[in-house]
């Protein structure tokens, strides 16, 4: 074991990755010489030189387009798109190229790509650096899409995700990047040295993409979510008293629904919570697969909190986030519900 | 300093180009400057780009009005009479296979086609140029490239019909084919997507310090989509063993060239901007597509770095079996054009050298018409679009993901499979 933060984690991830298959390359904007904005795939090119770790054009169509083609050929790219926010000039090639070249030609060509994006706000990045656009993927068939919240999640699914056959999408919530966040910004900022999930085991190992975990067990309510949210969630759990349980998804897509039915027919009430805005959210598939599945164990409504509907806005950020004072009070409207 | 007064100026008024000619009209190519074959240079591969602007504006001819190859392109070739007769023949089973699909899918036997009539020397010719294992990213209109790679008529057939047979298990629109195998990378519909994909895959051979080079295919209007610009960034920043080829037949449905080309001239001059070298061709000249093609393909392979193509032709049929040009265009146009027809220029020039004639030609059709129709009666037993078998539609949940997951699992049982 060893400490890491989350940008340690995933630089390890990929260090292990591209030390055992040769055909694991790695490129973006600013990834190569300097190693990322956010320093991820710092040393990569010094260690695998720059035809496996490179910089590229400023094109995010043209990032994903080329990985696509090198997929095709048989490489594995892991490509970086700068910030999530920047990915929309790289959407068709990711809806109609890469999430369906395995349908349409009937299996004779696939698109093994992993396409990293840091995802989130809590970062003062106004609009255009903290949005969450996981909804944009999970409703394109053919993508997974994976979030995680912890260090060693995050070496573990982005291993899994260069390891599988299909394109997935690879979300890194940049407020986690260098600790655990709880959406208390106005107290001291915590490192992952101090997490226990901060300790990543060393070489390789997989967490599998499909497979949620329960981060508190609870008996009084379920809260689904992942991400920057599974550590408000834990926070908003303890200052609200209601013994919750809290599901981290990790993966979006496919999703756990075993996991997700056990604990909400235990529990009664559910609670969905994502930073990402909430119309047409990943919540809403969320809150109409559990009236599916566990309606009749069902005590109350099921609840959404999420960033509201508007952009991201630069100063007015802890109003617009979702924090612990928000999910503390939407659990125990919940629980109240006789 | 005076601020400038607005006032000064007259009002701004927006351009829209406009064709020459619309229905009506009296086509008129007379502006289209045409040099005469074979007076075109034909530089060393390992040119500096800087020295063959021109090219970019002329036209490379290899045939000329007698039927002769001449010129340096020509005497480059190295090609022998069988060669010449293989070409031709690939054209005209091109000319006729599109023919007899036409004609079914007006016999409702399929959804929808694309025809090649008068761009049959492009995607022939130059596929000739490429080794096994080389890889073809084209648009819906260069099914040449099959043909001249021996992928069997049938497979495209059964594909068109969207029968039990289909390779592509009946779930892509009609000539949207697909084989690894035969260098022929799967066609999307969208437009322009394959263009950056096809230099990511030259990068990987690269990467991978392989052998194979890739080629690009685009039409005239789609250069206008984002996706050329992030393909000519790539291949020029990272010298990509691709070749970029743009097929310019005047019309992207009802939309002409000038549209998308807007005051640049031509769009082989599109790639001086990215130290690209730039080539113009006759696209209706079999010889000059393919010694152009093999100019490009000899770069790829030597490590010099990507090329762009323009091959200037004329779509003498209608853009889809769901088009009707003479709703924007004169119906006189096509005959107008000046760069003639690619099978009848190859077939004159054959002739020309003695190995041909209009009896074997007329021969050839009949064989070719015969073997096709036969090829159709067996694909058309297995399956048309509304008779006959086709893939279940269970297969409809196969290939999402190489592994079903549990949601689309539950799905196909919903659906009753």
């Amino acid at each position: 074991m060893a400490r890491m933060t989350m940008i340690e984690a995933i630089r390890d991830a990929l260090d292990v990755a591209m030390g055992a298959d040769p055909s694991v390359v790695v490129f973006g904007e600013d990834v190569g010489y300097f190693g990322g904005v956010f320093r991820c795939t710092a040393g990569l090119q010094a260690k695998y030189g720059k035809t496996r770790c490179f910089d590229t054009p400023i094109n995010e169509s043209g990032i994903v387009g080329a990985g696509i083609g090198m997929a095709a050929y048989g490489l594995k790219p892991v490509v970086e798109i700068q910030f999530a926010d920047y990915m929309y000039p790289a959407y068709d090639q990711i809806v109609s190229e890469a999430a369906r070249l395995r349908y349409r030609s009937a299996g004779q060509f696939t698109c093994p790509m992993v396409v990293r994006m840091p995802t989130g706000g809590g970062i003062f990045g106004g609009q255009t650096h903290s949005q969450s656009p996981e909804a944009l993927f999970t409703h394109v068939t053919g993508l997974k899409t994976v979030v995680p919240s912890n260090p060693r999640d995050a070496k573990g699914l982005l291993l899994a995700a260069i390891e599988d056959p299909d394109p997935v999408i690879f979300m890194e919530p940049k407020r986690l990047y260098n600790g655990p966040f709880d959406g208390h910004h106005d107290r001291p900022v915590t490192a992952w040295k101090s997490h226990e999930l901060g300790e990543v085991p060393e070489g390789h190992y997989t967490v599998p993409l499909g497979k949620a975990v329960l981060r508190r067990q609870g008996r009084a309510a379920t809260v689904l979510t992942y991400g920057t949210m599974v550590h408000v969630a834990l926070a908003a759990v303890e200052e609200s008293g209601v013994d919750a349980e809290v599901i981290d998804l990790r993966t979006l897509l496919p999703l756990d629904m075993e996991t997700i039915v056990a604990s909400v027919n235990k529990t009664g009430r559910c609670l969905v919570l994502h930073e990402a805005t909430l119309t047409s959210g990943y919540g809403a598939e969320l809150a109409a697969l559990v009236q599916a599945e566990c309606f009749w164990h069902l005590e109350a409504p099921i609840r959404r909190v999420a960033g509201w509907d508007t952009p991201y806005p630069h100063t007015h950020e802890w109003s617009y986030f979702p924090g612990p004072a928000r999910v503390a009070e939407a659990l125990r409207q919940l629980v109240e519900v006789a | 300093m005076q601020r400038p007064d607005p006032n000064d100026y007259p009002p701004l008024g927006l351009v829209v180009p406009e064709p020459e000619v619309r229905p009506g009209g009296q086509p008129d190519f007379s502006h289209v400057a045409i040099p005469r074959a074979g007076t075109v240079r034909r530089p060393p591969v390992d040119v500096d780009p800087e020295e063959i602007r021109d090219l970019a504006f002329t036209i490379i001819r290899v045939l000329n009005r007698e039927g002769q190859a001449v010129g340096p392109w020509a005497e480059a070739l190295e090609i022998t009479p069988d060669d010449l007769l293989i070409g031709l023949r690939h054209m005209m089973t091109l000319r006729i296979y599109d023919a007899r699909m036409l004609n079914a899918q007006r016999q409702q036997k399929t959804s929808f086609y694309m025809q090649h009539l008068g761009e049959e020397a492009i995607s022939c010719g130059f596929q000739r140029a490429l080794a096994p294992g080389d890889m073809n990213f084209p648009t819906y209109r260069q099914a040449g490239l099959l043909i001249a790679a021996g992928y069997p008529l049938s497979a495209m057939m059964n594909q068109i019909f969207s029968n039990a047979e289909d390779p592509m298990r009946g779930r892509q629109l009609p000539v949207c084919y697909s084989s690894r195998e035969h260098g022929f990378f799967t066609i999307s519909g969208n437009l322009a997507t394959q263009f950056i994909q096809a230099v990511g895959w030259a990068m990987a051979s690269a990467i991978s310090g392989d052998r194979k080079i890739s080629a690009a295919w685009i039409g005239d209007g789609s250069t206008a989509e984002s996706d050329f610009h992030a393909a000519l960034v790539f291949a020029s920043t990272y010298k990509a063993p691709v070749i970029l080829n743009i097929v310019n037949n005047q019309w992207a449905i009802s939309t002409f060239q000038g549209i998308a080309r807007g005051g640049s001239g031509t769009f082989a001059a599109r790639g001086h901007g990215f130290g690209i070298p730039s080539l113009r061709v006759d696209g209706n000249d079999y010889l000059a597509v393919l010694a152009v093609a093999k100019w490009a393909a000899e770069r790829a392979r030597r490590n010099l770095g990507p090329t762009l193509i323009e091959y200037v032709t004329y779509r003498a049929g209608g853009h889809s079996t769901s088009d009707d040009p003479s709703a924007y265009r004169p119906a006189e146009e096509s005959t107008a054009w000046p760069l003639g027809d690619p099978v009848l220029r190859l077939k004159n020039h054959l002739i020309a050298l003695g190995h041909w004639s209009d009896e074997r030609h007329a021969q050839a059709e009949a064989e070719i018409l015969a073997e096709i129709t036969e090829q159709q009666k067996r694909a058309e037993a297995i399956g048309t679009l509304h008779h006959g078998q086709h893939p279940s539609p269970a297969d409809m949940f196969e290939d999402v993901y190489a592994e079903m997951p549990p949601h689309l699992l539950k799905q196909r049982h919903e659906a009753g499979f």
